[in-house]
Parts: C-alpha cells; sequence; structure tokens
C-alpha cells in the first residue's frame, strides 16, 4: 500500500484517487437517473400498504400487482390487453408507414435527384423543427375536419407526419454516402428504377431502415399528448392514454398504476438495448451536425 | 484505342438514351416523392392553414391578453427555457467529460444513464408525482424519518412545483444531451491534450482552451435546438402539476391544451400564435443550420 513500493503500485494508487473523485460524480449520476425508475419497480412489488408506507423495499414483495393488471381485475384495466394491443398496432403501423414514405422520399431526393427535392427537404426540416407540442391543436382540428377524430388511424398518421421528416433527413444523409457509380452501373446492367430502389438500394440502406423504423415506432409508443388528444374510448386508447386517465381518480390505485407503467416502460427499454448499435449511430450523428 | 473508334459513334450513342433516361428518372423522381408531399400537404400545410383561420380573430387576442393565466404562462415558459436550458447543457457538458473517462463501471453507467431517454414519460412522470406526494410520497417519508419534520407541499406550492416541472424536464432530456456533446468530445484529437501536457497547461487551461474551444459551436447549436424543443415540451407540466396549483405553473405548450379543454378554439390556437416569434426565428436558424 505504501507509495515506495515501486511505480506500479504509485500509478493504482493516483488511479485510485481519480476513481473516488469520479465516484463523487457517478454515485449521485446514478441515484439522480434510477430513483423514479426504481420507485416506479418498488411500487409495483409492493402490496398497497407498504407502498404508501415511505419504504425502499417492501416487506413482502409481490407479483399481486402484476396478477391484477394482466387479469383485468381493476375498473380501471378492464381493458389492459385491448389497450396494449392497440399500442403496439399504432406503433407497428407508424413505423411501417413512416418507413415507406421516408425511404421513397430520401431515395427520390438523393438518388433520383427529384426535382424540388432540396426544396422537400428543406420544408421537411422544418417541420421536423416545429415544437409537435404546438401543431397538436391544428392536427386535432383537422382531424376532426377529415373525419378521423377517435380512429387510431388519426393517431398513426399524426405520428407519421412527426416522424417522417426527420427519418427522410437521417435517411438523406446516409444515402448521399452510397456512391454514385453504383446506381450507374446498374443502369447500365439493364436495372429499372423500380430494381434499382428493390434490389440495390434498399439491402445498402438497411441499417438506417432500423434505426429510422425503430425511431417511430418508439416515438409512436412513447406519445402522449397526440394520443390523449385524438382517442377517446376505452377501447380505442393506448396504454398510455389509459394511465393518464388514473390521475382523473381521487382515490387511484397507484400500485396497480405503476405496475402497469413498468409493462408499458419495458418494450421500448428493451427495443432500445436491443438496436442501440443502430441508432446511437444514425440518431445522434443525425440530430446535431457540428 | 480511341482512335479506333469512329468518331461520331460516341456522342450520338450516349445522347439519345440519356435524354429519354432523364425525363423517365425525374417521372420516377415525382412519383417517389408523391407519398411524402401527400403527408406534408394533408397533415401539414393544411393543418397550418386552418390553424391560422381558427386564429383570425381580434377578441381571441384580446381575450387572451386580458387573461392572467396567459401572462403568467408567458412568464412561466421564459423561466423554464432560460433556467432549464442552461442548467441542463452545463451539467451535460460536464457529464459529458465524467463519461469519456475509460473505466469499466463508467461504461456500465453510462448504459443505464440513457434510461429516462429511453423509456416513455408517463410512467416515469407519475412516478415523480407520487414520490412528491405531501403525506405518503417517498421523498416526505424520508424528511421526515430524519428531521421528525413535515416535508413541504411540493407540487402545491407555484414556484416549488414550475421548479419540479423544470427538473424533471432536465432529468429526461439529460441524457440525450449528454450523449451529443460525448460525441463532440471523442471528435477532439488526443493529440491536443498530449501537446497541452508536455506544455505544462492546468486542467482549466486545457478546458478552456481545447475542450470549450472545439466544442463551442456544437454547444451553441445545441442550446437552441434545445431551446425549440423545451418549448415543445408538454409533458413535463402536464404529467407532473397539470398546470396547477390555480393555473399558475402553465407554460405555452400546455396553455394552449387547456383552452382547446375549456371548448375555447379560438384563444387555443391564439395563444399557440403568440408562441410563433419566437418559435419561428429559432426554427428558420436551425433548418439554415442543418442543411448545409
Amino acid at each position: 500500500m505504501a507509495p515506495q513500493n515501486g511505480p506500479q503500485n504509485g500509478y493504482s494508487l493516483r488511479t485510485l484517487g481519480t476513481d473516488a473523485k469520479l465516484l463523487l460524480i457517478g454515485i449521485p449520476v446514478f441515484l439522480w437517473t434510477i430513483a423514479p425508475i426504481y420507485h416506479l419497480f418498488l411500487f409495483a412489488i409492493s402490496p398497497k400498504e407498504s407502498a404508501l408506507g415511505g419504504k425502499m423495499w417492501p416487506d413482502h414483495p409481490t407479483l399481486q400487482n402484476f396478477r391484477i393488471v394482466f387479469m383485468q381485475q381493476h375498473y380501471y384495466l378492464s381493458h389492459f390487453w385491448r389497450q396494449l394491443w392497440n399500442s403496439l398496432f399504432i406503433a407497428v403501423t407508424t413505423g411501417l408507414v413512416t418507413l415507406f414514405v421516408a425511404t421513397t422520399a430520401a431515395f427520390a431526393i438523393s438518388r433520383l435527384r427529384a426535382k424540388g427535392g432540396g426544396l422537400v427537404m428543406n420544408f421537411a426540416l422544418f417541420t421536423y423543427l416545429i415544437p409537435a407540442a404546438f401543431l397538436a391543436i391544428p392536427i386535432y382540428k383537422t382531424m376532426g375536419a377529415y373525419g378521423l377524430i377517435n380512429h387510431q388511424w388519426s393517431l398513426i398518421l399524426a405520428m407519421v407526419t412527426i416522424a417522417t421528416p426527420y427519418a427522410i433527413w437521417v435517411l438523406k444523409q446516409a444515402s448521399d454516402k452510397l456512391p454514385y457509380e453504383l446506381d450507374e452501373s446498374a443502369r447500365i446492367d439493364g436495372a429499372t428504377t423500380l430494381q434499382l430502389f428493390r434490389l440495390i438500394y434498399l439491402p445498402l440502406m438497411m441499417p438506417s431502415l432500423v434505426a429510422v423504423g425503430t425511431y417511430a415506432l418508439l416515438l409512436a409508443w412513447n406519445e402522449y399528448l397526440y394520443a390523449f388528444l385524438l382517442l377517446s374510448k376505452e377501447t380505442d386508447i393506448t396504454l398510455g392514454v389509459a394511465l393518464g386517465n388514473f390521475l382523473a381518480a381521487d382515490d387511484s390505485p397507484w400500485e396497480i398504476l405503476m405496475a402497469t407503467g413498468f409493462i408499458y416502460a419495458l418494450p421500448p427499454a428493451a427495443i432500445y438495448y436491443a438496436v442501440k448499435r443502430y441508432m446511437v449511430g444514425g440518431l445522434t450523428a443525425g440530430a446535431v451536425k457540428s | 484505342m480511341s482512335t479506333f473508334a469512329p468518331a461520331d459513334q460516341k456522342p450520338v450513342a450516349a445522347y439519345v438514351p440519356a435524354k429519354a433516361r432523364l425525363s423517365s428518372v425525374q417521372l420516377w423522381g415525382m412519383l417517389f416523392l408523391a407519398p411524402y408531399v401527400l403527408v406534408f400537404a394533408v397533415f401539414v400545410i393544411f393543418p397550418v392553414c386552418f390553424g391560422l383561420y381558427l386564429a383570425r380573430q381580434p377578441q381571441s387576442y384580446i381575450r387572451l391578453f386580458e387573461d392572467p393565466v396567459f401572462s403568467r404562462a408567458v412568464v412561466n415558459t421564459l423561466v423554464f427555457l432560460v433556467i432549464g436550458i442552461n442548467v441542463k447543457m452545463a451539467i451535460a457538458l460536464m457529464l459529458s467529460g465524467f463519461f469519456v473517462q475509460k473505466r469499466p463501471w463508467i461504461k456500465a453507467l453510462s448504459v443505464l444513464f440513457i434510461l429516462p431517454w429511453a423509456v416513455p414519460s408517463i410512467p416515469t412522470l407519475l412516478s415523480f408525482r407520487f414520490m412528491l406526494n405531501p403525506e405518503w410520497g417517498l421523498i416526505n417519508s424520508i424528511i421526515f424519518r430524519l428531521t421528525q419534520q413535515d416535508g413541504p407541499n411540493w407540487l402545491n406550492n407555484p414556484t416549488l412545483a414550475l421548479s419540479l416541472g423544470i427538473t424533471v424536464h432536465i432529468w429526461k432530456s439529460l441524457p440525450f444531451w449528454t450523449l451529443i456533446l460525448i460525441s463532440g468530445r471523442l471528435a477532439i484529437p488526443d493529440e491536443l491534450y498530449e501537446a497541452a501536457a508536455v506544455d505544462g497547461a492546468s486542467e482549466w487551461q486545457k478546458f478552456r482552451f481545447i475542450t470549450w474551444a472545439s466544442m463551442k459551436t456544437l454547444y451553441i447549436t445545441c442550446t437552441i435546438l434545445s431551446m425549440i424543443w423545451t418549448l415543445g415540451d408538454f409533458n413535463s407540466i402536464y404529467l407532473l402539476t397539470g398546470g396547477g396549483p390555480g393555473d399558475l405553473t402553465h407554460v405555452l405548450s400546455t396553455l394552449g391544451i387547456r383552452y382547446l379543454r375549456l371548448d375555447e378554439v379560438g384563444m387555443s390556437m391564439a395563444s399557440v400564435v403568440c408562441a410563433l416569434p419566437l418559435v419561428i426565428p429559432l426554427v428558420y436558424f436551425m433548418t439554415k443550420r442543418l442543411a448545409k
């Protein structure tokens, strides 16, 4: 332990000192990050009486709350499975439609150099930057005018509108990096535009497509504002809106609400970690170019 | 080799198909662009025009300006922006320096650190809300155990409630900005730090003249982008305080929805229009920057 034991030991002592200093940051960061998530989990596994006792760990941890949720045994959760399905359906459909719209647009702008493509790109960027909360009211009124309110497609289309601009932008950045000679030689070999798109462009863009599709899917799964504005029927709403509806009650069953919230938060976290490799590269590089 | 080829063959062969191909490619281009143009026209252009039409009546603005909730929301929004963004970006800058340290435990922590950003707002913000419950919330239970005193009624005091709204906003968006600034830090060449170390630069000097000098542009861009997104942050205030107590913690993004719920569509749109002088220049500036 003594420093005179040699340079090797002295070095590790210094490392230890730096580690101690880093821990002074690391521990608060850990607590700050995890506190509300741990609290969510704590409630989810606590019986009602101990949930409200301010304990850090329940005396009798239980899965009873999850059982109540899965068996739809509470008034607020009589449509749990239906709402979980709604969330899934809306998220997956949004991901697929966004992929279709954004990929065709990025292909047109970047590979076909469509006339007006630059203009469309600028409009898309502009839409991406307008805060979604400010578009919510006009979109809500518009969906009313289109007669789509309380149809799940209103939420899907709204989410596609919000996800597409950024998706186009990320895909265009990636697609500009593909060598143009590729298209040239494919055309010389007699490929039509459709074949070029299907057989060459899509396979090469696969990593970016995964990133963008996941981005749109997570955006729609996590959305609250648009979902609660556009959908209201118990059997149409997403799980997120159902969670929000608990707030209206005076005697909300917090432990069941938190168990539901925990279930709702799991898929995005899991998906995020599963495709992290694709997303972090694609999305952070896309988010801010320095 | 070219001397053996007939002189007139090359231009003719290249010319005719090139023209035919160009127009066909342009046609396909328009076809491929059509889905987005359609989405844009139907769900952006039309709603924006419709929204402006709904906001056309001057009475809406007069009533809006006379509503104390509106002026309070404007002040809250400015406080939210100035404090929220600067605190968040400063912490993100500091933490980006922490997370680039090469330690296995820091790597593990960085994986965990992303969680607030990766999971949906509603369960975690509700979790915050319950932690702050004055009677049985975790925070006041801890305060009572430590001091034998009752803690404050957090969300019942407008100043405290707004500060907590800012806090949960930072909790939610800090990981994203830290991630961006980490990628900015990683782009700085190591040689700069090595040279500075040889010259005997202090830690502060290294930060000031290398880190900050390299990241200043990125930091400012992030700050502006964060400003736009913070303006549009509906969840932090709505899910934590619902605009309460007594409508004193509304910000512009929750205010429009409040009027909508009161069936005041004109005022609802008017409040959005009032945010435009702040939003449009920022959005225009960022569009220019990103399109470069």
